[in-house]
């Protein structure tokens, strides 16, 4: 499947191979690291955001993407919905059916709350059910949670928010025996130790997984638990506006059945969002890992309704997403490939920086090797640079590509490229929304009623998080939302619902003469092009 | 694409001219399609595109996952975005590992024909037959590693001649492996009790009240296990 171009190229590739197996790119410090990301990160590129102009966070720059749904008018027209038939009255309204949500669904129902999770897709269809590498926890003797705190906030920039990593880092351990009793299958030793490996930045060997699965075998072991107990679900079924009541609490949301275009009222006494991230914005035009409806709907839902938002204009690049071939570009190479020892190298079959660096700095160092040092490869799409995948094989003998990364040998096998035999050609693909609706470590929003976990939150990563903390991420405040929200609700009396902060922020926009948009988009629209 | 040759595909019957080699999923896109259902992840995982089709003068039945298959000239092509499974309700806590509990939540495994339509559909490649014989025999270790790649897309279920559901009774073999029958991880429990005891909390105080230029310090100066 590679050209014959490309197969000239891997042969410089196997030729410096055997002198780099036993080379190490120096690591790069934290001075740095900042050079590097102000030079080359999307983040820092003249003319990639602008200052939102209304709302919590007005004044802000964020990414036009972001800065596009954040100034759309409700998908709602406010006087046109009958809050007075209620189709849903339940004391904790989950939105939402990935790992934060479904991990949220289960311990608001085992405390005791009566729970409708509603979610625009399948139940399960989420960013977490892609992830492949793995999940963080400081369980090993020689290891520890301030350990981790401290790769945490080295890889945030020193930016995250301190209580949140404490949370996470604690945690982590309680989140993997929790999932364990779940039979989730870990990679184990016969004995049951967990076998662990580098991430991107971890000063420990804490990558806990499953195969290159691990977030599948999550996400169905969640969603398998939550059937097994009866949480309600309703698929196809998104919210796209939240209700308040006369108190200035959030007290549900109006859910929009996709298929038969007809609109639910849902009463709750408390709303967790975890909608997830917001890839399908193609921040920056660039490609991405993410699923389908990746979308940004809870941040708009939270902001219109008064939520301060934290680190949205941080994106995370993730450094390997497929450059070639063409029919999967943007896809996920997970991490793992890396963790495993692969180098990266450029055109001439040299390597240009450490390969397990956070992944705001690889990717920076990706896009100067292909865009300043003119020593990227070309691909259809433009450039990308090597990932030495055959060394995984002679590093850890025969069969462990097969074996450890089923999924993205099934994915360039399907192409006709065999990544135990050569080397594949990657570039940096839009990831991650590092930040979100700002949160505290019970998952609260500062507007009552209104929790948030997983990708939908910001804080806890700060400006770039680490391989192995999204799945742990998720699990951590999507337990605590859970927990939280169900001790809550205990106490809540929900008022008269209305709609009034959509009405008011529609009115806003219209003074500020925008009108074109409406959000949340529930799903991208590639129709009549090739994209996505 | 590079040179963007075109072929026709029928999707559901009916002709459209989409550009060759780009997957099912962006042909239908490019057709003029915005999927609700029959599309998640788009990268493989979800099982939310099952496929089906023919070829020309072809007589056998194909599948893929939308999102992974290339579009090929004369492709006659349908999803199966959802089919109708049944799905049994357990507490895992109280399940023990053995045949018993496989014939009773899904005793329909004992029907299997031996037909391999199963294996023969299953876009992932797995031999689905054969952790079902596994699952039939009591062999829940080996029903549980062969299904460990099944992403639940639900064809196997439409081609089964005996009704039986594979990739639940997967499910049930991998969380009964995973919580009945590989040890329990003892570093972890260790962990989870230390971290109860409040053994790390003066630690993360401390490194929680400590400002930028100090945590840098320690960052670049940590130690790194090999």
């Amino acid at each position: 499947m590679y050209t014959a171009e490309m197969l000239e190229l891997i042969k410089v590739v196997e030729q410096t191979r055997e002198r780099r197996m036993s080379e190490s790119f120096p690591r790069i410090n934290v001075e740095t690291k900042n050079e590097l990301l102000r030079g080359y990160h999307p983040d820092y590129m003249d003319g990639a955001m602008r200052p939102v102009q209304l709302g919590p966070n007005k004044g802000d720059e964020l990414p036009h993407e972001h800065v596009d749904i954040l100034e759309s008018r409700s998908f709602v027209d406010p006087d046109d919905i009958d809050l007075e038939k209620i189709d849903f009255d339940v004391d904790v309204l989950v939105i939402g059916g990935g790992g934060a949500g479904t991990s949220a669904a289960i311990m608001a129902a085992e405390g005791g709350a009566d729970v409708l999770l509603a979610t625009k897709l399948r139940h399960g269809d989420a960013n977490t059910m892609m992830a492949e590498g793995g999940i963080q926890a400081a369980d090993k003797e020689n290891d520890s949670p301030p350990i981790h705190y401290l790769d945490v906030m080295g890889g945030g920039g020193f930016q995250n928010i301190p209580e949140l990593v404490a949370a996470l880092v604690s945690d982590a351990p309680i989140c993997i025996e929790w999932l364990e009793n779940f039979g989730a299958m870990f990679t184990k030793s016969p004995d049951g130790t967990m076998t662990t490996i580098h991430g991107g930045g971890t000063s420990r060997k804490r990558m806990h997984f499953a195969h290159d699965y691990t977030g599948a075998e999550i996400m169905r072991t969640l969603r398998d638990e939550a059937r097994n107990r009866g949480v309600k679900v309703i698929e196809f079924a998104p919210a796209v506006e939240l209700l308040k009541d006369d108190q200035g609490q959030v007290a549900g949301a109006v859910l929009y059945n996709m298929e038969t275009e007809k609109y639910y009222i849902c009463r709750a006494k408390a709303v967790i969002m975890a909608t997830g991230g917001s890839g399908r914005l193609h921040i920056n035009e660039s490609p991405t890992t993410n699923h389908y409806g990746a979308t940004a709907d809870g941040i708009i839902m939270s902001y219109r309704a008064g939520a301060k938002l934290a680190f949205l204009n941080a994106t995370q690049f993730h450094p390997t997403g497929v450059a070639f071939p063409e029919q999967v570009v943007g896809q996920l190479v997970t991490e793992k490939v890396r963790g495993l020892g692969a180098q990266l190298v450029n055109i001439e079959g040299e390597q240009f920086i450490y390969p397990l660096e956070t992944r705001d700095a690889v990717s920076s160092a990706i896009i100067r090797e292909c865009r300043e040092r003119g020593k990227g490869i070309k691909v259809p799409s433009g450039l990308g640079v090597w990932l030495d995948s055959p060394m995984i094989d002679i590093i850890h003998g025969k069969g462990t590509v097969q074996r450890e990364l089923p999924a993205m040998f099934r994915m360039f096998d399907n192409f006709g490229i065999k990544m135990d035999e050569t080397p594949i050609i990657i570039y940096p693909t839009l990831h991650y929304q590092n930040g979100g609706v700002l949160i505290n470590d019970k998952a609260e929003t500062e507007v009552p009623g209104l929790y948030i976990a997983g990708e939908c939150s910001g804080g806890v990563h700060g400006r770039n998080r680490l391989m192995g903390n999204s799945l742990l991420d998720i699990i951590v405040f999507g337990r605590r939302a859970g927990m939280n929200a169900a001790e809550k609700v205990k106490n809540v009396k929900v008022g008269k619902l209305n709609l009034e902060h959509a009405k008011a922020y529609n009115e806003e926009l219209e003074k500020l003469g925008i009108n074109e948009r409406v959000a949340p988009i529930l799903i991208p629209d590639y129709r009549y092009k090739i994209s996505g | 694409m590079p040179e963007q040759k075109m072929v026709n595909i029928y999707i559901m019957g009916k002709q459209y001219e989409v550009p060759a080699g780009v997957t099912i999923m962006k042909a239908m896109e490019y057709a003029g399609y915005q999927f609700i259902r029959g599309c998640g992840c788009r990268g493989g995982f979800c099982g939310a595109c099952g496929t089906v089709y023919r070829k020309p003068g072809d007589f056998r039945l194909y599948s893929g996952l939308a999102c992974q298959l290339q579009a090929e000239e004369g492709m006659y092509l349908s999803q199966i975005p959802f089919y109708p499974a049944n799905r049994s309700t357990y507490d895992l806590q109280e399940l023990t590992p053995e045949l018993s509990t496989i014939l009773k939540h899904y005793p329909e495994v004992t029907r299997c024909l031996g037909c391999n339509q199963c294996t023969k559909i299953c876009p992932q490649g797995l031999n689905v037959m054969d952790y079902i014989a596994a699952a039939q025999r009591g062999d829940i270790e080996k029903a549980a590693h062969l299904s460990f790649d099944c992403i639940m897309c639900g064809l196997c279920v439409s081609r089964c001649p005996a009704e039986i559901v594979h990739y639940n009774v997967g499910i049930l073999c991998r969380r009964l492996y995973g919580r009945h029958i590989i040890p329990k991880a003892q570093h972890l429990a260790k962990r989870v009790e230390e971290i109860k005891s409040g053994k790390f909390d003066e630690e993360l105080n401390k490194l929680m009240s400590m400002g930028q230029e100090e945590l840098t310090k320690l960052y670049d100066d940590r130690d790194m296990e090999q």
